[in-house]
């Protein structure tokens, strides 16, 4: 099977990798750069674990092929607290203890800040659309819905959305 | 036993440097080599066991031109085979013009899903469950094909033949889908039955479009196309064209979908929940056409 050498920024760090083919995207991240705040859920594109920034877009890890990534720039849940200080949403999905087992949370984080950048502002109905595509089997998402809720309003209060 | 975490079998991944050599590769290896967009399904198949002989897998979304959408307020709307669902569902010439095609590719997945899964992805993969099958052939999308004797149209109401076949021929490359203009005061709407309201696979799917039109006795004409309830998508045509338009015409309407649809029993429905569903969702779909039609307003 071929090889593939790839240059890939990701959280801000230029990586030189060498992958096989069939290598995903998700698999480099844990595997080859020992990322592993990015979790392997279904391996389908169903639960959204896997849910990484990919030029600026949340896609499923498991669904992209590494050697697609030559050039592009990733970002994983490990880049979302800088200098020690936690992104508003990481801090609101601890206020409300919005984790119990913490295996969708790295997946529901990506998700959740794609959402507040493309939507400082987001109704209830726009918060579940966006976290449709990441299942939790533990909190029955209500906790989730109020930390994405109250790292709006924090963003709002802020004057930018949420974002850092 | 089944792996939890079945990992991508052996492939080449090639990537080439245009859409002749694409083709070219791809006609050359019939059995072996297969093109791909997004991925958003052939990864799935792949890891699922199905396609063992696949050999090398072809990246074609890179090639020029593919992906952009454009739009010319003679000839309508033309979206590359490289666009994603997500910029169909936020494109405002899409949403102003064709909103039931944001309707219906929004139907699709999750958002990050939708990052990656393409329009003409969706289409080619020919699955029956396909949320935007319905609205592609209502508004007469026409594909343009690059193949190895170099391009050609396929227009979409030919272009399904089974679930997962189509009238592609090896080495052959979707490179964009053209809508021409929809009837003026077009009025369409999409309702999709899953296991949950958001993101699954259709149980069934009715789309609706419908427009004014003076020749028909009503005033209007209404075409139908249901998901899941056969090999291919079935489409119904000019419905609803004799007068008066009422209450009962509707009903009629939509026994005649559940009528003209052929369902089988799998994992997600029985064929009699699924034939029952076409009737309620037709009816549904065809009552919220008909008021957008009145009030001129477009459902979405």
């Amino acid at each position: 099977m071929a090889h593939h050498k790839i240059s890939v920024t990701v959280n801000g760090s230029v990586e030189s990798v060498d992958v096989p083919s069939n290598m995903t995207l998700l698999t480099m991240l844990r595997e080859k750069l020992g990322l592993t705040g990015t979790k392997n859920g279904c391996t389908a594109g169903e639960c959204g674990a896997c849910t990484v920034f990919l030029d600026g877009e949340p896609v499923n890890s498991c669904l992209v092929l590494a050697v697609e990534c030559d050039g592009a720039e990733v970002r994983t849940v490990e880049s979302l607290a800088r200098n020690g200080q936690l992104d508003p949403i990481q801090q609101s999905v601890i206020d409300h203890n919005a984790v119990q087992c913490g295996f969708c949370t790295p997946g529901v984080l990506i998700s959740a800040r794609a959402l507040l950048d493309r939507n400082p502002d987001p109704s209830e109905e726009e918060i579940r659309d966006a976290l449709v595509g990441n299942l939790c089997r533990c909190t029955g998402y209500v906790r989730i819905l109020d930390a994405v809720k109250d790292a709006a309003r924090v963003g709002a209060a802020a004057g930018n959305g949420g974002s850092r | 036993m089944r792996e939890a975490h079945p990992g991508l079998p052996d492939f080449d991944y090639v990537r080439p440097a245009s859409l002749e050599e694409a083709s070219r590769f791809l006609a050359e290896n019939p059995q072996t080599a297969r093109p791909f967009m997004g991925g958003t399904d052939t990864f799935v198949r792949l890891r699922d066991g199905f396609w063992k002989e696949t050999r090398y897998l072809v990246d074609v979304k890179n090639l020029d031109g593919r992906a952009e959408i454009t739009f010319d307020p003679q000839n309508g709307l033309t979206v590359g085979a490289a666009v994603s669902m997500n910029q169909v569902v936020a494109d405002p010439r899409i949403r102003s013009h064709y909103p039931l095609l944001a309707q219906a590719a929004h139907r699709v997945a999750s958002y990050q899903l939708r990052t990656r899964a393409t329009l003409v992805g969706n289409l080619c993969n020919a699955s029956p469950a396909g949320d935007t099958l319905g609205a592609c052939l209502l508004f007469g999308g026409i594909l343009r094909v690059h193949g190895v004797e170099g391009y050609r149209d396929q227009p979409l109401g030919s272009f399904f033949q089974g679930p997962g076949r189509t009238a592609l021929k090896p080495g052959d490359i979707v490179t964009s889908i053209r809508f021409p203009l929809p009837v003026p005061g077009s009025v369409g709407h999409y309702e999709k039955l899953g296991r949950n309201v958001l993101s699954d696979l259709a149980i069934v799917g009715v789309t609706v479009l419908g427009h004014p039109d003076s020749s028909a006795a009503s005033g209007y004409r209404f075409h139908l196309a249901l998901a899941s309830v056969g090999p291919v998508p079935v489409v119904l045509s000019d419905l609803l064209t004799q007068a008066p338009l009422t209450p009962e015409a509707l009903d009629e309407a939509a026994e005649r979908a559940m009528e003209g649809c052929h369902p089988i029993d799998d994992v997600r429905g029985s064929a009699r929940y699924r034939k029952l569903m076409v009737r309620n969702l037709s009816r549904r779909a065809l009552a919220l056409v008909w008021e957008g039609l009145q009030s001129g307003h477009r459902c979405e």
